[in-house]
């Protein structure tokens, strides 16, 4: 069914976007397997034509959201606060994934979907804004915050200040 | 001088690559006025690229069948049917048999699709670890593999039916080491090949067909050695396939 192969056709990008968000290789197929199983049962609310990526993005935020607002909260740096390494990593990229994978979860979730979703799987901004729900002044705001948190962070200075430049 | 009106979205439109070239002129040159803002960016923009550099081989690993099952998902009834069918697989007893031909005589010949279809459903959903021995180093994959089983083992080429070896491993069978080949193709679909030393005085045998829950068996005995071919493919797919590794293996 034509539908179904765009959906599997995108779930590649959708691990690599959990799995960054989350941090844990397991999590992060089930966040994907939720956000499938949601795509298909409103399947008819998706506008042939509009971005499939975006919209699935957007299922994913919603669930994810979800989850950290739920009563049982998810602690993402658990006991295995690496990310899956796929083989191809190399001995010297390890220690760089792993500054980069605990930094990323020292972000606050809203940093850390914006960033990833703009840094991680380019999409525009406007996609960002309406897969996050919130404007696109936003959008930019957070970001500027995402990215100098996490410059401090893997600069191993946590005092991170914005600068407002005019 | 007065300096272009900068915004937060220019920042990250520099940062990100998306500004039109006139735009990203007027920010280049402010920057070479302030190195401290072109350090800032600067560094944004490397954070763009280790993200890539520690995630994009995500999208290299196979999709989990999980995954790829929520995608497609069967019709109510036969989900059903298939949750019953998978009990009966890892079950002792039960287990559901549709050989389109009549069941062959000798207990190897019984067993064998069977065995090869758990051995499938093991180790085929595996991720991080679905070979011992990956396809690049397929000569010491093979010369192993022939060591323990005994006998010439061979691991048969089937990109022309769209399918690459992942690697093999070693497993215990009823009577001593059995080999698993493990392909795959673009879309992360896996088969494995189950090939058992132990056919005994059993010569060859026509192909034969089992479905075993989810996982359709094609399985036949040549000389010493019984092969079954295991996957979550139609029939017809997995005989072309069945046929391919045939031919292979009596060149």
């Amino acid at each position: 069914m034509a539908d179904r192969d765009q959906i599997v056709a995108e779930i590649p990008r959708l691990r690599r976007y959990a799995r960054a968000l989350t941090g844990d290789a397991a999590r992060a197929d089930d966040l994907v397997q939720d956000t499938i199983e949601r795509a298909l049962s409103r399947w008819s609310l998706w506008r042939s034509g509009t971005n499939l990526r975006a919209w699935m993005f957007a299922i994913m935020h919603n669930l994810f959201v979800n989850q950290i607002k739920s009563a049982q909260r998810i602690e993402y740096v658990g006991d295995d606060p690496l990310p899956d390494l796929a083989s191809r990593a190399t001995q010297s990229d390890a220690l760089e994934v792993r500054d980069l994978a605990g930094a990323l979860q020292r972000l606050s979730p809203e940093q850390r979907e914006v960033l990833l979703l703009v840094g991680l799987e380019e999409l525009s901004y406007e996609q960002a804004a309406k897969a996050l729900g919130i404007p696109i002044g936003t959008v930019m705001s957070r970001l500027s915050r995402a990215r100098e948190r996490l410059r401090a962070l893997l600069a191993g200075t946590e005092a991170a200040h914005l600068k407002v430049v005019k | 001088m007065s300096q272009p009106l900068i915004s937060e979205a220019d920042l990250h439109g520099w940062a990100d690559d998306r500004l039109d070239p006139q735009r990203r002129g007027e920010i280049e040159a402010l920057l070479a006025e302030r190195p401290e803002l072109a350090e800032q960016l600067a560094g944004w923009r490397e954070q763009n690229a280790l993200l890539h550099r520690s995630f994009d081989a995500v999208l290299d690993e196979p999709v989990p069948a999980r995954l790829l099952d929520a995608a497609r998902p069967q019709p109510r009834v036969w989900r059903l049917a298939a949750a019953f069918a998978w009990l009966a697989l890892g079950g002792v007893i039960g287990f559901l048999v549709r050989g389109a031909w009549a069941p062959p005589a000798g207990s190897h010949m019984v067993s064998l699709p069977r065995q090869a279809a758990i051995a499938h459903v093991v180790y085929a959903p595996e991720v991080r670890h679905p070979v011992e021995v990956t396809a690049d180093q397929e000569s010491h994959l093979v010369a192993w593999l022939s060591k323990r089983l005994g006998g010439d083992v061979k691991a048969p080429h089937l990109a022309a039916a769209g399918f690459d070896l992942v690697g093999g491993r070693l497993l215990p069978g009823e009577q001593g080491p059995v080999a698993q080949f493990m392909y795959q193709d673009g879309r992360g679909q896996r088969l494995t090949l189950y090939v058992r030393s132990d056919a005994g005085e059993n010569k060859e045998t026509a192909f034969r067909y089992a479905q075993e829950g989810k996982v359709s068996v094609f399985y036949w005995l040549d000389g010493r050695f019984g092969y079954a071919l295991s996957g979550e493919i139609g029939k017809e797919e997995l005989l072309n396939v069945a046929n391919a590794v045939y031919r292979q293996l009596n060149p």
